[in-house]
């Protein structure tokens, strides 16, 4: 088929000049997404605006149909519960069985740290929670990584507080609408969390992947020391995240680290929990000793 | 619905609604929804050269930033870059059919997307190229149903 001739507009010189005008506007319209962009990276507050006004207008149409996808979802693992039951009941018996006296041991722990605590006299600020809010939809389309939680600067939420779950860590909030607020998720590439191991408390750092699942290298150089099926929690190093919070479990171990599996999936993430910012606790540096003394060198 | 109201909003409408597919309530862990409103903007610039102005790409990109997450002014970049070029390929190519147009939708579709990733690396954010293959190969491939989606709503718009 050949195409329609109105964009040869042939010798009116009229029809010439406003294809030419169109021609400019495009090319217009082009540079002015290049400078929004430019102030977008300089000053993101500006435009986080206008986006928590969208957001806050359209969260209702994702609010509505995430119950059906989360009733959708959790149907099928229902229904794929009913397959192996017999041995899953075992292999969970065993395991509540291996699990009892580690728990009792636990609890003792826990009220021996308590008393250390009380004793060094470190007083911890435990953050409180802000609200509680559901997540209603994600930028699937986008390689960044947020999720839209239906609460807002009009619950006191500011940009920086924590997100978790019931299960582990989503993320931190990027920007406030008056209802709605976008979480940057751990899984997005930007996203850079301190952890440590559970076991020993190896410090290390959770890079988000960007398809949904994270980066975790050791801060120590040397051979990989993470094995498979490590558990991963927040150090609290630099604040913001409290200290304790599940991030994530390895899964699979390369040369460099491990890359590890969100304890918070984003597919069934239902409520969310936001958390002021962490601040470390203040201890005072150690006291510096006596100067040596020049005499004492020689 | 006005019958006139009816011819002129159909194709702007159907654009909107495209973009605003990433308001569905999935919580996605990886990009895999592809871009709807590119791609029926793309069905009906292709479908009817002359409906839209060369600039309308823009504002049609900046209502996609407000939704997408992606850095503002990305789209309104990209989509009038798009725009442009198919404008360029339109002088070249008078003759064409349907595979033609389906290999320029999918250049499209991955200049958009690659360019997409470029802009979110430079505004401080990461990923690879890896990241955005499976969206591009399902986008690409449903570019078709776009142009049957955009051929049938044609039809529909301008009945009598």
């Amino acid at each position: 088929m050949a195409l329609s001739s109105q964009r040869q507009p042939g010798y009116s010189r009229r029809a010439r000049y406003s294809l030419f005008a169109a021609y400019v506007a495009a090319v217009a319209c082009a540079v002015l997404g290049l400078l929004l962009l430019v102030v977008s990276v300089i000053d993101p507050t500006g435009f986080g605006a206008v986006r928590g006004v969208a957001t806050d207008a359209t969260a209702p149409v994702s609010a509505g149909g995430r119950g059906i996808v989360r009733w959708v979802g959790s149907a099928a693992d229902e229904i794929g519960a009913y397959f192996w039951a017999g041995s899953k009941n075992k292999a969970l018996s065993a395991e509540v069985a291996a699990s009892r006296p580690k728990l009792i041991e636990a609890e003792a722990l826990a009220r021996d740290n308590l008393r250390l605590k009380r004793m060094l006299k470190l007083i911890e600020k435990h953050p409180d929670v802000v609200a509680t809010a559901r997540v209603v939809s994600s930028s699937a389309s986008s390689t960044r990584r947020y999720a839209i939680l239906t609460a807002g600067r009009s619950e006191g939420l500011r940009s920086g507080q924590p997100v978790r779950s019931s299960e582990g860590l989503i993320g931190r909030i990027v920007e406030t609408g008056i209802l709605t607020s976008r979480v940057m998720m751990i899984v997005d590439p930007a996203s850079v969390v301190p952890v440590r191991r559970l076991t020993d408390g190896m410090p290390a750092i959770a890079t988000g992947r960007g398809d949904g699942g994270v980066d975790i290298r050791p801060l120590s150089a040397g051979r990989n020391p993470f094995a498979l099926k490590d558990i991963f929690v927040t150090s609290g190093v630099g604040g913001i995240y409290e200290p304790g919070i599940p991030v994530a479990m390895a899964v699979r171990v390369d040369t460099e680290g491990a890359i590890g599996r969100p304890f918070a999936d984003p597919d069934r993430l239902d409520f969310a929990l936001i958390q002021t910012i962490f601040v470390a606790p203040d201890v005072a540096p150690p006291a510096p000793g006596p100067a040596p003394d020049p005499a004492d060198a020689q | 619905m006005n019958r006139k109201l009816r011819a002129r909003l159909t194709p702007t409408l159907s654009v909107l609604i495209g973009s605003a597919m990433t308001l569905a309530p999935i919580i996605a862990d990886a990009p895999m929804l592809p871009p709807f409103g590119l791609m029926m903007l793309l069905a009906w610039r292709l479908m009817r050269p002359e409906y839209w102005k060369i600039w309308a790409a823009a504002p049609f990109g900046l209502f996609d930033d407000l939704l997408s997450g992606q850095p503002p002014g990305s789209a309104v970049l990209l989509w009038s870059l798009i725009f442009l070029a198919i404008e360029a390929v339109d002088n070249r190519l008078v003759w064409r059919d349907y595979w033609q147009d389906w290999a320029i939708a999918a250049a499209a579709i991955a200049f958009a997307l690659t360019g997409g990733l470029v802009l979110v690396l430079l505004s401080g954010g990461g990923g690879g190229l890896s990241l955005i293959v499976p969206q591009l190969l399902i986008s690409i491939l449903l570019y078709p149903l776009a142009a049957r989606i955009a051929a049938r709503l044609d039809r529909w718009r301008l009945a009598i």
